[in-house]
């Protein structure tokens, strides 16, 4: 914990979400300061606790999962069962308690277990909700259900990778989530904000699809402007050559791109090879493009007489863009990343020590902190209904014996 | 929500979703150009849109007083200045703090502000490559991919603003201005969702499967996820698991219906269906009616009758197909912006809707407001100006 007042402490934050788009958010707020409290059931938990791996040790088991521990860490957990009234009048009074409601549900789920907004604002006006889901909470294709490695494609980011004149391809589990949960973040605290200086609450109805669609905002003003229809292109670019990824002697991949006659002239030097900058077939950029399979074995026969972090710090010692192709193994090894301290481990209830991701930013006076591994299944019901909420030791007795906490 | 906030923009690509973003949620977001600049591209337009523009060239002493006399009334200061580069000194928060205490300035950059690599160079390919993104695209046998539209800039712009409203929350509590410190790099980390895991829990380095599904049958049969169809392709998984049972059945009642040839896909019970435990020859016959199917479809007939039908899986868009999809019309999503030529812009709009209704955007992209104009809603007067002593060091 860090020894300042972090920015986001005395935040109460109250999560009905699962797998990654509404606990994502909830993860970034908790880095922060903020106390976070994750709802689940025992009948069902989190689905990212049991659906997938990867499990500690390829056993299965609720509190093994790298899935749920990497989106849930600083957190609290607990279980309340929702088809129970005890569970769900245990729910409200976790909404009274909270700032802001954090739910990925499909829409009217919340409505319909008696915790929509509506309700919400009753117990605890001036609340900040947020419903995140995959096409919004209305149109005619709401009620889709649909997970985020598949909304993926519907939002173009499958289609525009890989080679033109092969399939789309993968990109790795739900990457749309984290471009929601991430915009979704910036929305719910802006509530917050307004929330602390006015008293005013806020419902925010969160598309993933819409959130997507800003990370690609140019190729579609692109196409309603000019018609222009951006398409997969390998990695080229029009503005870059050369613009790709080359092997290398240790067997990993190095990128580099140039984005200047000039820059390609000090690639060439470094190759060994300076008379590429004034031969015709390489001096501008289009030629560059017209002749990138020629120039690619050229740079090729470089980089596999190097490592690719050598041959990167080699390029860039002379301002040329390069970095070695970090594997997932190799994000733990990065220079960059360690100074940031971008993994922090920490103690995990059930499965030992686990490397957790912090943050992309920090703040410079009231840095944010990983607090703790990801919370075991309803590891903090009595912490959270006797401290934060307030239940009398009797009251908390009789809500056991109602099933309120399966 | 954020309309009680000014922004100053003069970030580069890699931060102009940041502005966008908080410019979406309410605030006055002023976007600094040096006169002459081309604001014509797509991105430029799309990313600068529902902010207004200054011209204003930092590059000149004038410039810079100027600009900080306009930090001194501002909350919030988005730029990209990286380690090494002339402009890093003018950007150091010692310094800005001493124009305005309560100051957020959010310092959007390719690794951050310090470490071993903060002043490396890098643009969109490097920046995927860093963040461990693009070893997990491609084809398993070919080379590491990107998206060929940028999306570092997205994934960094988009942390931006998240830590400029964080820092803010605290100021509204505090009255305190701080520096966020953005890293492009650790941002596309978050692209990879829980592929560390894999690595820190097991020792297994997740590598890229191209437009197949692998990692999940204990047999190592892999799952097709692309499937032509008769206009592109689709993305579509036999799943298992309650949602993959569902979507399973009501594919095998809609070819039915269709009168399409089942194959092994005819008796196949999904109860008992168990993806784990097929072989690569169980899966290729359940795939290979579908694969029939698939292709006497468009794309938008899957969509809507997968969407009725309560199925799993979604067609591959192309730009075009987003731009027409009835979905984002019904909600409001495209908003038109006349532009001072007389022509119309079509943006895609806020990216939320607050309260019932999607806040519309304010400025077309490059509406000029000028200097005089701009210092007068600033409170930015005379007695101002002589107030702030310009560091001649950092001029």
């Amino acid at each position: 914990m860090s020894a300042v007042q972090q920015a986001l402490a005395g935040v109460k934050v109250a999560e009905f979400g699962a797998y990654a788009a509404g606990p994502h958010i909830g993860k970034m707020l908790a880095t922060f300061g903020a106390t976070v409290v994750h709802v689940e059931s025992r009948s069902r938990p989190d689905g990212f606790r049991l659906e997938y791996p990867p499990y500690k040790d390829g056993r299965t088991g609720v509190d093994r999962s790298g899935c749920f521990a990497i989106f849930n860490d600083s957190k609290r957990a607990v279980t309340l069962d929702l088809k129970n009234e005890a569970g769900v009048a245990l729910a409200r009074q976790l909404i009274g308690w909270s700032d802001i409601v954090i739910e990925n549900m499909r829409p009217d789920v919340m409505a319909r277990l008696g915790l929509g907004y509506e309700e919400a604002c009753a117990l605890r006006p001036g609340i900040v909700m947020i419903s995140s889901c995959n096409m919004g909470q209305t149109g005619p294709r709401a009620q889709t259900p649909g997970f985020g490695s598949q909304l993926s494609s519907l939002s173009g980011f499958c289609g525009l990778t890989g080679s033109p004149d092969g399939p789309p391809q993968l990109l790795y589990g739900p990457y749309i989530d984290f471009i929601a949960s991430t915009l979704g973040a910036s929305a719910v605290l802006a509530g917050l904000d307004r929330q602390r200086r006015t008293g005013q609450g806020a419902l925010i109805d969160l598309a993933q699809y819409e959130s997507g669609l800003m990370f690609i905002a140019g190729s579609m003003l692109d196409y309603h402007r000019d018609g222009v229809v951006a398409e997969r292109a390998s990695n080229r670019d029009p503005n870059a050559a050369p613009h790709d990824a080359y092997r290398c002697r240790d067997g990993q991949w190095l990128v580099l791109s140039c984005w200047s006659d000039a820059e390609f002239a000090r690639l060439a030097g470094m190759i060994g090879m300076p008379g590429l900058a004034d031969d015709a077939r390489f001096a501008t950029l289009g030629a560059r493009q017209a002749n990138e399979t020629e120039l690619s074995e050229l740079i090729g026969k470089w980089s596999v007489g190097r490592d690719a972090s050598e041959a990167a710090t080699l390029l860039q010692a002379i301002q040329v863009h390069a970095y070695p192709v970090n594997t997932i193994a190799d994000l733990f090894d990065d220079p960059q990343l360690g100074y940031r301290r971008t993994w922090r481990r920490r103690r995990h209830g059930a499965v030992g020590d686990l490397a957790c991701y912090f943050s992309a930013f920090d703040l410079s006076d009231v840095p944010g902190d990983v607090t703790g591994a990801a919370p075991t299944l309803g590891a903090d019901n009595e912490y959270v209904f006797r401290e934060l909420v307030g239940l009398s030791c009797e009251q908390y007795a009789d809500y056991q014996g109602l099933g309120a906490f399966e | 929500m954020f309309s009680a906030y000014r922004v100053l923009d003069v970030s580069n690509r890699i931060g102009w979703l940041a502005g966008r973003l908080l410019a979406d949620l309410g605030a006055d977001v002023i976007r600094v150009e040096a006169p002459g600049v081309s604001i014509d591209s797509a991105d430029w337009q799309a990313y600068h849109v529902n902010k207004r523009l200054l011209r204003l060239d930092l590059g000149t002493v004038e410039g810079r007083c100027t600009f900080d006399q306009l930090i001194a009334k501002a909350d919030i200061l988005i730029e990209s200045s990286q380690l090494g580069e002339a402009n890093a000194r003018y950007f150091e928060w010692t310094r800005l703090k001493k124009v305005n205490p309560r100051l957020v300035q959010v310092s959007v950059t390719p690794f951050g502000r310090e470490g071993p690599r903060a002043g490396w160079l890098a643009s969109d390919l490097e920046l995927m490559a860093a963040g461990g993104a693009m070893s997990l695209a491609g084809e398993p046998d070919g080379p590491p991919t990107r998206v060929t539209v940028p999306q570092s800039y997205g994934w960094a712009g988009g942390q931006a603003a998240v830590g400029a409203v964080t820092a803010i929350v605290h100021r509204t509590a505090t009255g305190l201005g701080q520096r966020v410190d953005v890293s492009a790099q650790s941002a596309v980390i978050l692209a990879s969702s829980h592929a560390a895991a894999f690595w820190d829990m097991n020792g297994t380095n997740p590598t890229r499967c191209g437009a197949y599904l692998t990692g999940r049958s204990i047999k190592g049969a892999r799952y097709r996820a692309f499937w032509p169809c008769s206009d592109g392709y689709l993305n579509f998984i036999v799943y298992g698991g309650p949602a993959g049972r569902r979507t399973n059945s009501q594919l095998v009642e809609w070819m039915r219906e269709r009168k399409a040839a089942l194959g092994a896909l005819d008796g196949t019970d999904w109860k008992r269906f168990d993806p784990k435990l097929a072989t690569q020859e169980q899966v290729d016959e359940l795939e290979q009616p579908i694969a029939e199917f698939f292709l006497t479809l468009t794309k938008r007939e899957f969509l809507e009758e997968a969407s009725r039908r309560e199925m799993l899986g979604y067609p591959v868009s192309t730009i075009a197909d987003i731009a027409h999809d009835p979905q984002l019309a019904a909600r409001d999503f495209w908003q038109d912006m006349p532009r001072a030529d007389g022509s119309v812009q079509r943006h895609c709009g806020s990216y939320a809707i607050i309260d019932g209704v999607r806040p519309p955007l304010r400025h077309a992209a490059g509406e000029e407001v000028g200097l005089d104009a701009l210092m007068d809603e600033f409170g930015a007067g005379p007695q101002l100006r002589s107030m702030v002593k310009p560091e001649r060091q950092f001029l």
